[in-house]
């Protein structure tokens, strides 16, 4: 652990010392200037993007991950031998203990695979919400209710997410508003157990990323010129092929960029799982926690997580080359 | 009754606005119909009364003898061309003139053998597949018409559609769509603030001014027999001469301006007494040399000369800010006025026409 710090430190120093060193360091500084982007920028001004975008990429990013790939592939378990590198960690999240009496670790790999799929469900929840939204904000309000419009929808998220998941507790408890309500009106008998279905879960999920839906979708749909819309309707068209035909191609790339962002997100949700789930159901990001802090085994911990990371980025990869969406297009 | 589009007593108001202010008409089938006027005049706001993007505040629109109220324009039939096009960019050409037939749920084979069709007509043919982005200016202003024709509507709404383009493309459009115009035969209405549009293409034109149509009629008729000072002074030049009717004679009124008496015809039916206002194209202007005529003449100082080949433009000092101007032809020998000299010009009576007073076109 901490010969690859020192090797990593070591490389940092070597790439800031080295120009010092030479003896010719004159002719390194003007040669530097040379160089369009210090040029354009000055060399203080260039200096502190690089050293900046350095830190954060390299330092913030790449380095802290580095190291969870090394604990990933190291035996992190009670008595285990922290020296060598194994493959078990990875194993164990597929095939469970040796002595399991079934061949794989059913209830991880369900987990997983519930993560996944609740994700995709609570995605599609969240853009079936939020696209109307974000179509009626963009297409069909002026300058003043619009900024209205957004502002309501910003506001709430000032209000931390632990505390808005209780709220949501509290609305869909068995003695909740939702049950009162509903009883008080001769709908039901008694309660649902919405917590218990999982149904407050996927709803404070959806909730919590309404925003990174609406926001992209409404700026692609904003650009559309209105024209094009009543030409087809001009044209003949109903509202619903509008929407399949002109609206929704156009803005696909903020669909696309929403929806993978609420998909990730979702995916490495802990917070809301953990306050809204079921008692008998588990999101997968609670098992990688317990593996941190409750099991102490950071190596288990790190591979699961890993194995997240890299099935999300392949899940959206794959889903993105279906519906042929550059990943450059997520940044318009 | 009549089997084209009929507008009675339509008013349109936004709040306190009124776009349109009781318009009525009867545009004929088949008939290349335009809406002249400066912009913020109200044609655009007919149109989409038409095209059924909103509803008179008052009054019927028929199109085929059939109310439209509360028809939407995807029920209507009619086509509007938008001034920007509006044509979809993520779709291929074909795709775009096929989208009405589509949305008609007619199968892939047909739509395309159908856009194959109206690329011929466009003169585009085999270009289909090409993206909208791919085509030049004039190009897509032909594809926007296939789009229309596409659905077969009876009436051809476009908004100017030619104003994005340059000149000699313009010029050239105007007889493309009248030729496209003849040869599907069915009523196009076209908005236009560009009278060489309007008088070139149409078959009938209503001059429109703050929500008011001030006149209906064909090209020479609008251009030789203003109705109002409004029409007079914004299809084409104008000499425009203040004054009183101090005299009615026949057909013929007199005025007493500041240059003298000067007479025209009465179109209008003024009276004496009446304020009015003496309208002489450039054109039936010329300058006096030798005799002096008896009546109708000009006297007033050269304040420029624009040199134009042909002819030369001579404008001179008049009532108002605005200057008297009309053109000589060039003999070859240029002229002999100067800047500054003063000059006689004189008018033949049946070429000034006396038109009640009324605001004019801003220039």
């Amino acid at each position: 652990m901490s010969d690859f710090l020192s090797v990593f430190l070591a490389v940092v120093l070597a790439l800031l010392v080295a120009p010092m060193l030479q003896k010719n360091t004159y002719t390194v500084w003007a040669n530097l200037r040379q160089v369009t982007f210090v040029k354009k920028n000055g060399v203080l001004v260039s200096t502190y993007l690089i050293g900046a975008v350095f830190i954060w990429v390299v330092l913030m990013i790449i380095a802290p991950q580095l190291y969870m790939v090394d604990f990933s592939f190291r035996d992190g378990a009670i008595g285990g031998d922290p020296d060598a590198y194994t493959l078990k960690n990875y194993s164990y999240l597929i095939f469970g203990r040796d002595s399991d009496e079934n061949l794989f670790n059913l209830l991880h790999l369900q987990i997983f695979l519930k993560t996944i799929l609740a994700s995709v469900g609570v995605t599609l929840l969240a853009f079936l919400l939020c696209y109307p939204i974000a179509y009626y904000l963009a297409q069909s309000t002026k300058g003043g209710t619009t900024r209205l419009f957004l502002i309501a929808l910003i506001l709430p998220f000032w209000v931390n997410e632990i505390l808005r998941a209780f709220a949501f507790r509290i609305l869909f408890g068995s003695s909740g508003v939702i049950n009162v309500s509903l009883m008080g009106m001769g709908i039901l008998d008694e309660p649902i157990d919405f917590i218990k279905a999982d149904i407050a879960m996927y709803a404070g999920l959806s909730y919590a990323y309404i925003l990174l839906m609406v926001f992209p979708i409404y700026n692609a749909i904003e650009s559309l010129d209105h024209n094009q819309i009543e030409a087809a309707r001009d044209l003949g068209s109903p509202w619903w092929r509008i929407h399949y035909r002109v609206v929704i191609p156009y803005a696909k790339p903020g669909i696309a960029s929403g929806c993978t962002m609420v998909f990730m997100l979702s995916a490495g949700a802990l917070a809301v799982p953990q306050i809204l789930g079921g008692p008998s159901s588990l999101w997968f990001t609670q098992i990688i926690y317990d593996w941190f802090f409750t099991g102490g085994d950071w190596s288990r911990g790190s591979a699961y997580a890993f194995v997240l990371l890299f099935s999300c980025i392949i899940f959206v990869l794959a889903v993105m080359k279906f519906f042929k969406v550059n990943l450059g297009e997520l940044a318009k | 009754m009549s089997s084209g589009v009929d507008l009675e007593h339509v008013t349109i108001r936004f709040g306190d606005f009124t776009a349109v202010d009781d318009a009525n008409l009867a545009i004929r089938k088949g008939e290349f119909f335009s809406f002249l006027g400066p912009s913020g005049c109200g044609k655009t706001t007919i149109l989409r009364a038409v095209s059924g993007f909103n509803e008179p505040t008052e009054g019927t629109i028929r199109i085929n003898g059939s109310d439209m109220r509360g028809i939407g324009p995807n029920k209507r039939p009619t086509a509007l061309i938008f001034q920007n096009l509006a044509l979809f960019p993520l779709m291929s050409v074909a795709d775009n003139i096929a989208f009405g037939l589509e949305v008609e749920g007619i199968k892939y084979v047909e739509r395309r053998r159908r856009a194959e069709e109206l690329l011929d007509l466009i003169a585009l043919s085999g270009q289909g597949d090409k993206m909208v982005s791919e085509l030049s200016g004039g190009q897509k202003q032909r594809v926007a018409i296939a789009r229309a024709l596409a659905v077969e509507p009876e009436v051809l709404l476009l908004d100017e559609p030619l104003s994005a383009l340059d000149l000699k493309l313009r010029q050239h459009m105007r007889s493309e769509l009248r030729n496209i115009q003849q040869r599907v035969g069915i009523t196009f209405i076209y908005i236009t603030h560009d009278q060489g549009e309007a008088l070139t293409m149409s078959d009938r034109i209503a001059v429109m001014s703050a929500g008011v149509i001030e006149q209906v009629g064909d090209g020479s008729t609008i251009y030789n027999e203003p109705e109002t000072a409004f029409v007079a002074s914004f299809v084409g030049e104008n000499n425009p001469f203040y004054g009183k009717v101090v005299k009615v004679d026949g057909d013929y009124a007199q005025i007493q301006n500041k240059f003298g008496l000067l007479r025209g015809r009465n179109t209008q039916g003024l009276n004496e007494g009446d304020a009015a206002i003496l309208f002489v194209r450039p054109e039936a202007l010329s300058l006096v040399e030798g005799d002096v005529p008896a009546e109708n003449v000009v006297e007033s100082t050269i304040l420029s000369e624009e040199f134009e080949g042909p002819s030369i433009h001579i404008h001179m000092e008049g009532e108002t800010e605005k200057r008297i101007s009309f053109a000589v032809s060039n003999e070859g020998k240029g002229t002999h006025l100067k800047v500054g000299d003063t000059a006689k010009i004189c008018f033949e009576v049946d070429r000034a026409i006396v038109l009640p007073e009324g605001d004019l076109a801003d220039e």
